[in-house]
């Protein structure tokens, strides 16, 4: 099996570990993973903010990339879910101009849409990859730490990843998994308008880090960087002493690396 | 749509003032969770609710594929039940039809039923302008009308305000608009809705004329049906010898048989019941009364016009999207400057106003696009896709088209990204933990910036041929 | 062009060469039959409305017993109403709507008995339509409290088969209990501008 890491721009910039953590975890599990050089970016801020001609571009960008994988392994629900839920939106607008009137936006019969096809079904959510590809729960990791989960809102309503990243948790040895109050609820990141609507963006984190430190956890884990650079950017502020890690970090961790 | 809200400012600056109030913050968190969790419970009792769902969705797309059949359908049906059927384009014509039918029965005085279509023209402005007073009747509509107060959600418009502030705007108020509230009015619920019950009493035996809304109009038998809790709506829709409804054009059901889907996918999305209180259901002419609908585009048929945007008129107004939106709970619906809050505003106030004032192109932006409002739709309208449509059609800042052009241009090759890494790792010490400087003030605000590690993800793959080495 | 005209002309350019949009019914459209009659009584109460299952012999003595309890004098009776749900009744003053009766004189009635059209199991759902024994739209609305019997074989299970059973061309009044407003807090309060208490008798 071709088995290719989608690192996402944002790990491959600010957060390598989770890249390197998703890599010593799949060699562990007896994966061998590329990683196709020719990767940028999937296109989410740029279709997200209004940009769609850009995101186009960078889609086709990673369709081409990805192209002949058997699987592609993404660290990032958001980013994941850019690939699965958004591309075949983009491009059924791109199709014929009357495609997908009434019915779910779906079809066309562009090279554009071919591509979709072909490659967006190969794309998982880490923790897909890990239950439903190598069909397993425990990764025989270590991690002696209270940890809660934050779910966020594209791996649970985009991706449907549903209770599979905390299935692996439960799984990790000496990990005392702590529920997190108002899981489901946004955190408030959502790309860009993190910034275009900051006052909101960060009432609604206010809100959830509330719910965090009620906890009493040492770690909030999430499987999406992006949402982790947001809560922990708060966290950190308010000097809560809570750590932020990615799902793949503390499933790599293991006791003899200790 | 009504120009009371003209001149607003964007929904960023609306949404940092409505969070400095607590008390509304307090009031908005408590009743959306109160609603949120009564809606998923009867939800889950139902089995099949998926496939009621697909089915509301469908009918409602079949609606509109067919709307003008449909609608001709409908005229024919109201007219030979002995209803008057009138078409109106804009709203300010649907003002002149409503204005014209008032005066021609002599009567000053309206009552009517909580409708929000007549909201969305302005009607009640429009007929006090030729001396004509309506009279809201349903219980939050009457705390917003006597508060001089804007509605701030589309089921219960006076959210925002709590028990002791409503007993204030009874005891201040009702005296100006009849049958003033009892001195020892206190702030029990049941007190105050006692005391709406006295105030309108009256004026329910004795007003002439009724205005209402519809939730649905049945194309093939010309029926119309309104949905409600308190009772006021059968008060106007029976007891006045005239009665006129408004209804947007996008109301429609082809069928009977479809109201077996909508009777059960409205009042449990909506009140978080399994039926609402009372639910009237009329043809034509009925019991004497004299009857007259108008049927209203406003803006309808060019949002029908946009293949993505158009699912927003699947609509049934049951504010589910409201009550699981994070960004409403916290800012509540007067920020979003439309009669039309929440997610759902946010995709139809700029369809059908156009995105020309600040406000209304800032809509679009005002979503985390978490997902919440898709996932509780009983009809299945994708809020995130058309917000993500409407972006890419919204007017753009220069500081922020050439921000996300450049970041276009450097993620349009790995060299280029290769490069950028690079630079941010060589002056990775010069990032500011706490205070970024321009835009990414709005970052830094409340929120640290994560340190640039030494080396990119890429770099080190190159380096250590994918940690192997 | 007329108004009319504008708009459907708008309407068919705006969905030309949409695809046509197929309907799938996959959803139940038909209820349990076994405890029909428990479920409606109880998603009644779940109302706050007053419910009472009888045998129909004991119709006459429970609606006696109801009015006396209410202490209900007066009361407003439709045309139609079978007389012998009154039978039992000493010394009550009826009000027949023939000729119509005024509004004020329905809001000084103390109440009105009706029958009803159906009963739905799942919702709890009492519907009108102005059928014998049940009278115009405001003989229900006016007066505070309403007294309505309902027979075990008017009662289906779920929404579509009271949608089957009804006609559309009456005019219709679905009632789930008393009158209510959830516009305070979002708490849900009984009794506004309707009838503020709703009995209903249900007969075997």
């Amino acid at each position: 099996m071709r088995v290719a890491l989608f690192v996402t721009c944002v790990n491959d910039t600010l957060f390598p570990g989770t890249g390197k953590a998703v890599v010593t975890l799949l060699r562990r599990l007896g994966c061998e993973v590329e990683f196709p050089a020719g990767q940028t970016c999937c296109g989410q801020m740029h279709v997200n903010t209004g940009y769609r001609d850009e995101g186009v571009r960078l889609a086709r960008q990673f369709l081409e990339v990805f192209s002949g994988y058997d699987a592609v392994v993404v660290p990032s629900g958001s980013c994941a879910a850019m690939v699965r839920e958004q591309y075949p939106k983009l491009a059924a607008g791109m199709g014929a101009t009357r495609a997908g009137a009434f019915a779910s936006a779906h079809g066309g019969h562009s090279p554009f849409a071919e591509a979709v096809a072909e490659v967006t079904p190969k794309v998982y959510d880490l923790s897909e990859f890990l239950v439903d590809v190598l069909g397993t729960t425990d990764v025989g990791a270590y991690f002696p730490h209270r940890v809660t989960y934050h779910p966020t809102c594209h791996s649970l309503r985009g991706l449907r990843v549903g209770d599979r990243p905390t299935r692996l948790l439960q799984n990790v040895r000496g990990l005392e998994l702590t529920p997190l109050p108002g899981a489901d609820e946004c955190c408030g990141f959502g790309g860009t308008f993190a910034v275009k609507n900051a006052a909101v963006s960060a009432a609604m984190c206010a809100d959830k880090v509330g719910n965090i430190v009620a906890t009493g956890a040492e770690v909030l884990c999430a499987a999406d960087n992006s949402c982790l650079m947001h809560i922990g950017g708060t966290l950190s502020r308010l000097r809560t002493g809570v750590r932020v890690m990615h799902l793949a970090e503390i499933l790599a961790s293991t006791e003899a690396e200790r | 749509m009504s120009g009371t809200f003209l001149g607003m400012p964007s929904f960023p600056k609306n949404a940092e003032k409505a969070l400095q109030d607590s008390q509304l913050r307090y009031n908005l968190r408590k009743a959306t969770h109160t609603i949120r969790a009564k809606r998923a419970t009867v939800v889950e009792e139902l089995p099949d609710w998926l496939e009621l769902r697909a089915a509301g969705k469908a009918i409602k797309d079949e609606t509109l594929r067919h709307l003008d059949r449909y609608l001709l359908q409908v005229e024919e049906a109201v007219t030979k039940a002995g209803g008057h059927v009138h078409w109106a384009s804009d709203a300010d014509e649907a003002n002149e039809i409503v204005t014209g039918l008032v005066r021609a029965t002599g009567q000053t005085e309206v009552v009517k039923v909580k409708s929000m279509v007549t909201q969305e023209i302005g009607l009640n402005e429009a007929l006090a302008k030729e001396g004509i007073t309506a009279y809201e009747t349903d219980l939050a509509e009457l705390i917003v009308q006597l508060g001089d107060d804007w509605p701030s959600h589309i089921l219960v418009p006076a959210i925002h305000r709590n028990r002791s502030e409503i007993r204030e705007i009874f005891l201040e108020h009702m005296a100006e608009w009849g049958r003033p509230a009892p001195d020892d009015l206190g702030d029990d619920p049941r007190m105050l809705a006692d005391a709406a019950r006295l105030h309108l009493r009256e004026r329910f035996l004795s007003t002439k004329v009724g205005i209402s809304g519809a939730n649905f109009v049945i194309a093939e038998t010309g029926t119309l049906v309104v949905l409600e809790s308190e009772g006021n709506g059968r008060m106007c829709l029976t007891l006045p010898e005239t009665l006129i409804s408004v209804v947007g054009i996008e109301k429609l059901l082809p069928t009977w048989r479809d109201l077996e889907v909508f009777l059960q996918l409205l009042p449990r999305s909506s009140t978080g019941e399994r039926m609402n209180p009372y639910t009237s259901m009329w043809t034509g002419a009925t019991e004497g009364q004299d009857f007259h609908l108008v049927l209203l585009d406003n803006g309808r048929t060019k949002v029908l016009a946009d293949e993505i945007g158009r699912q927003a008129l699947r609509c049934i107004r049951c504010s589910a999207c409201l009550n699981v939106c994070p960004v409403y709970e916290r800012v509540g619906g007067h920020a979003y400057g439309s009669v039309y809050p929440g997610p759902i505003g946010a995709i139809l106030t700029p369809q059908l106003r156009g995105m020309e004032s600040p406000l209304d192109a800032s809509l679009p932006y005002a979503s985390s696009l978490c997902g919440a409002c898709y996932d509780v739709c009983p009809v299945a309208i994708d809020i995130p896709e058309v917000l993500v449509h409407l972006r890419s059609k919204a007017p753009h800042g220069p500081a922020e088209r050439l921000g996300l052009k450049a970041a276009g241009w450097v993620l349009d090759k790995p060299v280029r990204l290769e490069r950028a890494q690079r630079l941010a790792t060589r002056f990775r010490g010069l990032v500011p933990k706490r205070r970024l400087p321009g835009p990414g003030a709005a970052w830094t605000d409340t929120r640290d910036v994560p340190p640039v590690p030494e080396e990119s993800f890429r770099d080190w793959w190159d380096r250590t041929e994918g940690g192997s080495r | 062009m007329s108004s009319r005209d504008q708009i459907l002309s708008r309407i068919r350019s705006a969905v030309a060469g949409a695809p046509e949009v197929e309907i799938s019914r996959s959803y139940q459209t038909s209820g349990q039959e076994a405890g029909r009659v428990e479920l409606f009584a109880e998603r009644v109460r779940d109302y706050r409305a007053i419910v009472h299952v009888v045998p129909g012999d004991e119709l006459a003595a429970t609606v006696a017993r109801a009015l006396s309890g209410r202490g209900a004098r007066r009361v407003v009776v439709p045309g139609g109403l079978p007389e012998g749900w009154l039978a039992a009744v000493p010394g009550l003053e009826r009000l027949r709507d023939d000729p119509p009766l005024s509004a004020a004189e329905l809001d000084a009635a103390d109440g009105v008995i009706t029958g009803c059209a159906a009963g739905i199991a799942e919702t709890g759902t009492i519907v009108l339509d102005a059928g014998p024994g049940q009278g115009r739209r405001a003989l229900t609305l006016v007066p505070d409290y309403h007294l309505c019997v309902v027979s075990a074989d008017q009662i289906v299970g779920g929404v579509p088969e009271a949608v089957a059973r009804l006609d559309p061309v009456r005019p219709q009044t679905w009632i789930s209990g008393p009158s209510a407003t959830s516009d305070i807090e979002l708490n849900r309060v009984e009794g506004v501008h309707g009838p503020r208490t709703l009995e209903v008798i249900i007969t075997r």
